[in-house]
């Protein structure tokens, strides 16, 4: 049973990632003065992208077309270790938050290959950029789970939602700074403005889209398919590890019922949040990166002392 | 020094230098023509003179081969001459002194096998690789219909310019662009993210305008000048139509001027609006996209409803216009000019407070005055790198003789200046629309047309949305046009572009570019 429902939510991760892109498209469309597209858009671009026969590039080597899969199969994997509407999953108990880090960067190494392979400069100028921002990323986002996990004394998600769900509305300034830490680190790991733009169609100011420039047909739709799971994934994990009221802590219909009503509506709820940062602000020179996630990284380290000055001794 | 005695100056200097200068009247201007030989001297005593390079061009005449350069200096334009024979052409080059020459030089080299001597740069510029080496198409013997239909070899063995070093690599871009705009191949040299090096290969565009408007009647060229660039088809129609009205002498009537007037400033309205709103978007502010193509796109329409054409192509004809503004139509205008203030002054606050997009607008692709004034880059490069020019106020034509607005100049030279001076240039257009419009008296629009002379030419020279436009036109017998040259302002600016993107990151090279938005087409012809 535990397992079963452990499968089905990984495959609500799957299904509901396009929807949360559709959403958020809607709320920017609407943001600009714009008539939003449908918010089934994007599944009629995948469905519309699988029914294209892929190009690829005569000296892709075999490596270019399997990577969109190693790259779905990697983000579903991450998918599997963070709870969406309950806790207590077999998955979630089997892996903990750095492997789900792990599998991430399984992910983008991956694709950063691809674009290297195929020997266009765009691939090879995107991947180099993807792991510029990844190499300083990385170290942030592990910092704020630090401390998160600090307080909870554990690395796993569920148990440290588990966690802050039983100690009940406590204002951590550990955590406040850590949500901070990480909605920076999100921001830049799912390629959304200021960092990167995902709607962009200038070859060189791209950073994510100028790896996967070459790809075509099922391969991006895939490759699409993992980067809004991707940015469901951190949606989610800001949700559930900050704001876990709601999800489902037995597994009754019911309860299961109003955790995913719950996750649903805090999703959307951040979708608005970032269509307005993402409306607000231009995207910032390349170099301005690497202050932001240094920036990021220090409110990951303030948090860190701040559990530990103010918090640890309780 | 008055306008009218640099002439005098520069004639004496050059008498002493034993320069031999035959000074003709054109309608417009002087010829002076040159010895070929004295070709490059010539334009060392102009540099000296400080004279600005504007345009370059030849033409095909009966076995010769004239050879062209107009330069400018307080509003005053000379056109100079020099002629050699077709059989082996050849006349020192006037790039080493003027850079800004160097292009067209190179253009006039492929299209016509002139070689000039001492110019620093003979790969083929225009002709690309589709025609073989001794095949010149701007000559009167190459058949207007171009050679057999074969594919054109590909252009792998362009030499660029090569960086060696360690960690020094190449970016090829282009000519297919992810986006939908023009073809034109960027070939960068980046340590890092860091450009060393741009060189533009343009002429992925290239029509054959100059080839196929000889033969036409003014109506059809003016229709052909019209689709030189077309975000510029009023401009260019306009500077076609001027030069043809002066070869000709005929005087349009007040209100033709008038309206011609609004036509040009409502398309630089237009694309100022497209400008504003493309530099933001590239730097993925995309509220402020949404709401300049919004206003342009309104403005557009306004365009279609009273003009009959969104465009506003083929409104200007020889002689006049063939569109008329009712009383009704004024007060629509005038209406649409105030709310376009209006929404500008709510719009502009919130984009200049925004420190994101400031962060990525200022200092970036900063342009020298030095160096914009050395390629004599026009319009808003130049009017943004502190080049104060507009040929509205500095050699006024009607309506703008009647006229009173301030030239938008800034001194930054960065890609904001170049978005500051077009949003005051949109100022100044809105209050010369409206005075404009409080001129108009009744009368025609369209004057009646006269055969001209055989061999009559003349220069006109007319402010576009993108600067200075030039066209040469010479009448053969018979109403037929012999010869038409259209210089867009994008023939100047585009060398700009290799210059600011110096010392910026790659990513900011599609901002940079956009502040300069060359015309593809128009530089390509």
């Amino acid at each position: 049973m535990n397992w079963l429902i452990a499968i089905l939510q990984t495959l609500l991760f799957i299904v509901l990632a396009p929807l949360l892109a559709g959403w958020l498209k809607c709320c920017k469309c609407r943001l600009q003065n714009r008539k939003p597209p449908s918010l089934l858009q994007p599944y009629r671009d995948l469905i519309k992208l699988t029914s294209k026969q892929p190009v690829v590039a005569g000296q892709a080597s075999w490596l270019f077309p399997i990577a969109p899969y190693l790259v779905f199969s990697a983000t579903v994997l991450a998918a599997t270790v963070v709870p969406l509407i309950a806790v207590d999953l077999p998955t979630s108990a089997s892996a903990d938050v750095i492997v789900m880090v792990g599998f991430f960067a399984f992910a983008r190494f991956f694709l950063a290959l691809a674009g290297l392979d195929i020997g266009t400069a765009f691939g090879g100028m995107g991947s180099s950029r993807e792991m510029t921002i990844s190499s300083l990323a990385e170290p942030a986002m592990l910092m704020a789970i630090f401390t998160l996990t600090m307080t909870a004394s554990t690395t796993n998600l569920s148990v440290a939602i588990n966690h802050v769900l039983n100690d009940g509305l406590i204002l951590r300034p550990s955590f406040v700074f850590a949500l901070f830490a990480l909605i920076l680190v999100a921001i830049a790991e799912t390629g959304r403005i200021p960092v990167d733009n995902p709607s962009t169609h200038l070859e060189l100011t791209m950073i994510h889209e100028a790896m996967i420039l070459e790809y075509s047909g099922r391969h991006l739709a895939l490759i699409e398919w993992a980067s809004q799971l991707k940015l469901m994934l951190y949606g989610v994990l800001i949700a559930n590890i900050f704001f876990p009221w709601g999800i489902a802590e037995s597994f009754t219909a019911q309860a299961l019922g109003y955790g995913l009503l719950a996750i649903m509506g805090k999703l959307a709820v951040l979708a608005i949040f970032l269509a307005i940062a993402e409306t607000l602000v231009a995207k910032m020179r390349l170099f301005r990166v690497q202050e932001y996630l240094s920036f990021a990284y220090l409110l990951g380290l303030l948090g860190m002392l701040s559990h530990i000055i103010l918090e640890a001794s309780r | 020094m008055s306008a009218s005695n640099w002439t005098t100056d520069f004639l004496n200097q050059l008498t002493a230098a034993a320069i031999t200068v035959e000074q003709f009247s054109l309608p417009s201007t002087t010829l002076w023509q040159i010895e070929s030989g004295h070709w490059q001297q010539f334009a060392d005593y102009a540099l000296a003179q400080q004279l600005r390079w504007v345009a370059g061009w030849a033409e095909h005449v009966e076995g010769r081969l004239f050879i062209n350069a107009c330069f400018e200096k307080q509003g005053v334009y000379v056109l100079s001459r020099a002629i050699v024979n077709a059989a082996k052409p050849e006349l020192p080059s006037q790039a080493t002194v003027y850079p800004a020459a160097s292009r067209s030089e190179r253009h006039t080299q492929d299209m016509f096998g002139i070689h000039f001597t001492g110019h620093p740069d003979h790969r083929r510029w225009t002709r690309h690789q589709a025609w073989a080496k001794h095949d010149y198409p701007l000559r009167k013997d190459f058949p207007v219909q171009g050679g057999p239909e074969t594919v054109t070899p590909p252009d792998k063995e362009y030499p660029f310019v090569k960086a060696h070093g360690e960690g020094v690599y190449e970016i090829p871009v282009g000519p297919i662009h992810a986006g939908i705009i023009e073809p034109g191949h960027f070939r960068f040299q980046a340590v890092g993210e860091l450009i060393l090096n741009l060189e533009e290969r343009l002429g992925y565009v290239h029509k054959g305008i100059e080839k196929i408007a000889e033969g036409r009647t003014p109506e059809a060229l003016a229709r052909l000048a019209g689709r030189v660039s077309g975000d510029t088809t009023v401009g260019h129609c306009w500077a076609a139509c001027r030069a043809m009205e002066q070869a000709t002498g005929i005087e349009i009537p007040p209100r033709a001027a008038l309206l011609r007037g609004i036509l040009a400033e409502r398309e630089r309205v237009a694309n100022h609006l497209g400008d504003m709103g493309a530099i933001c978007n590239d730097v993925a502010f995309i509220f402020a996209h949404m709401q300049f193509s919004r206003l342009r796109e309104l403005w557009l329409r306004t365009n279609a409803a009273v003009f009959g054409h969104r465009l506003l192509m083929d409104r200007i004809v020889p002689g006049g216009v063939v569109c008329d503004l009712s009383e009704a139509d004024c007060a629509l205008i005038e209406r649409e000019c105030v709310r376009l203030s209006k929404e500008l002054s709510e719009i502009m606050p919130a984009i200049d407070l925004n420190s994101s997009l400031e962060d990525r607008l200022y200092t970036a692709g900063y342009l020298s005055p030095e160096i914009a004034a050395a390629l004599g880059t026009v319009g808003y490069v130049g009017l943004a790198s502190g080049q104060d020019r507009d040929v509205r106020r500095d050699a006024p034509y009607p309506p703008y003789d009647q006229a009173s607005f301030k030239v938008a100049l800034e001194d930054k030279g960065d890609v904001a200046s170049r978005f500051w001076v077009r949003y005051k240039e949109i100022n100044a257009s809105l209050k010369l629309i409206k005075q404009f419009i409080a001129q108009l008296a009744a009368g025609d629009t369209l004057a009646e047309w006269q055969t001209p002379p055989a061999g009559s030419e003349s220069l006109g020279i007319v402010e576009g949305w993108r600067g200075e436009i030039i066209a040469y036109i010479r009448f053969d017998a018979g109403n037929k046009i012999a010869r038409y040259y259209p210089r867009d302002p994008s023939i100047l600016n585009w060398p700009a572009l290799e210059k600011l993107v110096l010392n910026n990151i790659v990513p900011d090279f599609p901002v940079c570019n956009k502040s300069l938005n060359g015309s593809y087409s128009g530089n390509d012809l």
